[in-house]
């Protein structure tokens, strides 16, 4: 793998960038291998690259039906936070904020990893009040958090309005300074790359069409490109299409597959260095380093695969926004979007075991699933690994929806992605 | 934007008036006391979540605030029939693989 260094791009100034190595192969897939990754998107190729990098399990393929990244990765607005309430969740979280923290340097490709702060707003009395316990609940952890009041989140914000005028008047704020935003397109292809370079192959325009399952164990994966491909085990991590795939291998997934929305901008001059999310009014906002605002809220209420939702939610977001800065009511947007996310009825990951034996599925990550991207590989990858799940993800097993051991995140992820 | 025909209302209206509450036809435990642990679960989570026709339940929320069904594709979000409680649908996966 060709490293990436600032001389390098001076070097490669001199014969105007036209010498640049490919950033990944396009393999031929070979007959077998010891492990397949369905889907190409940031949880799959992090899987695959600490696969490769911690567990020393090279023989991979990751297998996407488009194009690596293109699916949630490219949609998603690109927050990364760790302030869950829950221990399980909020280990699971911080985890990935570890990671997030070395990421670049780690895979020598820049994330962009930008730790600009991360505001919850509360806007009754009782948003105050989750809002102490949560902030408690993360200092518990070793979680960075502090409750703000209205004029110490004005103070952050002076383009927001925080007085007392408003409908629904800000009265104070969590505030995570070590959350931020991260390029998502760069998360995916730089471990798209990393994991390439330790010889994972990666198999892109290739769906799955079902399973061979022999005695109750996966064995390998039939594909529309590639015909059957053996697998020692197969880890499946297609968010929203998480239960189209599960039911080719027999079984149902306690997930709903949602359209979720999102819009930017035009680009303007640097106006907002945070982000910005208020469960009550049910918006966010942050601004990239492109100039564009980055607008998101709730997901449509029906299910859906079509990747597009409805108008009236584009409108309850932006009303939403306008509700906390009034200023950006001449502000034009440029591009909106839907994805599908595979949303949990207690607003968690599944990480588990499924009824096949070595079948692994991660799933469930629902409206929020980008901050996890690291984490969520790493452990993920330990529990292929090992054949048993990481402790960090052994309570998102989807045993819980049996056994009643939900951990109800609907506070903490809110409208929060 | 939907526009969805209440079959109690009769009348095409906007999709705001409505709100969709998951799959539909799921029938409680006659006796939950009995169900075991994983019948329960199954009952309350789990979900087919298809791609394609999909039987949903709707609420008309702002306006005559009765519940009722939709035949729906999820995939082209094309809406196929509605229908009231209690009522079968005419339209079903196996039918529109069919054709």
């Amino acid at each position: 793998m060709q490293h990436y260094s600032g001389f390098g791009l001076l070097k490669h100034a001199m014969t105007h960038h036209e010498n640049w190595q490919r950033v990944w192969r396009n393999p031929k897939p070979k007959d077998s291998y010891d492990v397949i990754i369905i889907g190409g998107g940031g949880h799959g190729l992090a899987t695959a690259y600490y696969l490769a990098k911690e567990f020393g399990i090279t023989n991979v393929a990751v297998i996407e039906k488009g194009y690596l990244g293109g699916g949630n990765t490219a949609r998603n607005t690109t927050i990364v936070r760790s302030n869950y309430l829950w221990d399980e969740s909020a280990h699971l979280y911080e985890h990935s904020m570890k990671l997030w923290e070395g990421l670049s340097q780690d895979l020598n490709y820049n994330v962009m990893f930008s730790q600009r702060g991360v505001l919850n707003l509360g806007h009754s009395l009782q948003d105050m009040r989750d809002i102490n316990r949560r902030v408690n609940a993360n200092r518990l952890n070793a979680i960075d958090g502090e409750v703000l009041d209205a004029k110490q989140v004005q103070e952050i914000v002076p383009h927001m309005d925080c007085s007392a005028n408003r409908r629904y008047p800000v009265m104070g704020a969590s505030w995570q300074p070590r959350g931020g935003v991260a390029r998502h397109d760069a998360v995916a292809w730089g471990f798209a790359r990393g994991a390439d370079a330790l010889g994972v192959d990666l198999l892109q325009q290739c769906a799955v069409e079902g399973f061979e399952i022999e005695d109750g164990t996966v064995t390998g994966v039939k594909t529309n490109l590639h015909g059957t491909i053996k697998a020692g085990k197969v880890g499946c991590v297609v968010a929203g299409n998480s239960g189209v795939v599960a039911g080719m291998a027999g079984f149902k997934l306690p997930l709903e597959s949602h359209p979720l929305q999102a819009l930017v901008s035009e680009p303007i001059k640097p106006i907002l260095d945070t982000v910005v999310m208020s469960n009550y009014v049910h918006g966010y906002v942050s601004q990239s380093d492109k100039g564009d605002l980055v607008i998101g809220a709730g997901i449509d209420s029906y299910n859906g695969y079509g990747q597009r939702g409805s108008y009236p939610t584009i409108e309850h977001t932006v009303s939403a926004i306008l509700e906390l800065f009034p200023a950006f009511s001449r502000v034009r947007m440029n591009r909106q979007w839907g994805g599908i996310v595979d949303t949990c009825p207690d607003a968690c990951p599944i990480m588990s075991k499924t009824p096949v034996e070595n079948l692994f599925f991660n799933c469930g990550w629902g409206t929020g699933g980008f901050k996890a991207t690291p984490g969520s590989g790493h452990v993920f990858a330990a529990s292929l690994a090992k054949g048993e799940m990481h402790p960090l993800a052994a309570p998102f097993s989807i045993d819980r929806f049996h056994s009643g051991a939900l951990i109800d995140e609907h506070g903490a992820a809110g409208v929060a992605h | 934007m939907f526009l969805i025909r209440c079959p109690y209302c009769e009348e095409d209206r906007g999709e705001e008036e409505f709100h969709a509450s998951g799959e539909g036809h799921i029938i409680r435990p006659e006796n939950p006391e009995a169900c075991s642990d994983e019948e329960w679960g199954n009952y309350l989570f789990f979900r087919k979540n298809p791609r394609g026709i999909h039987h949903e339940l709707w609420h008309h929320t702002i306006g005559c605030r009765k519940f009722f069904y939709i035949t729906r594709d999820t995939q082209s979000y094309e809406i196929k029939e509605t229908y009231k409680v209690g009522q079968k649908p005419a339209v079903s996966s196996d039918e529109v693989a069919k054709k």
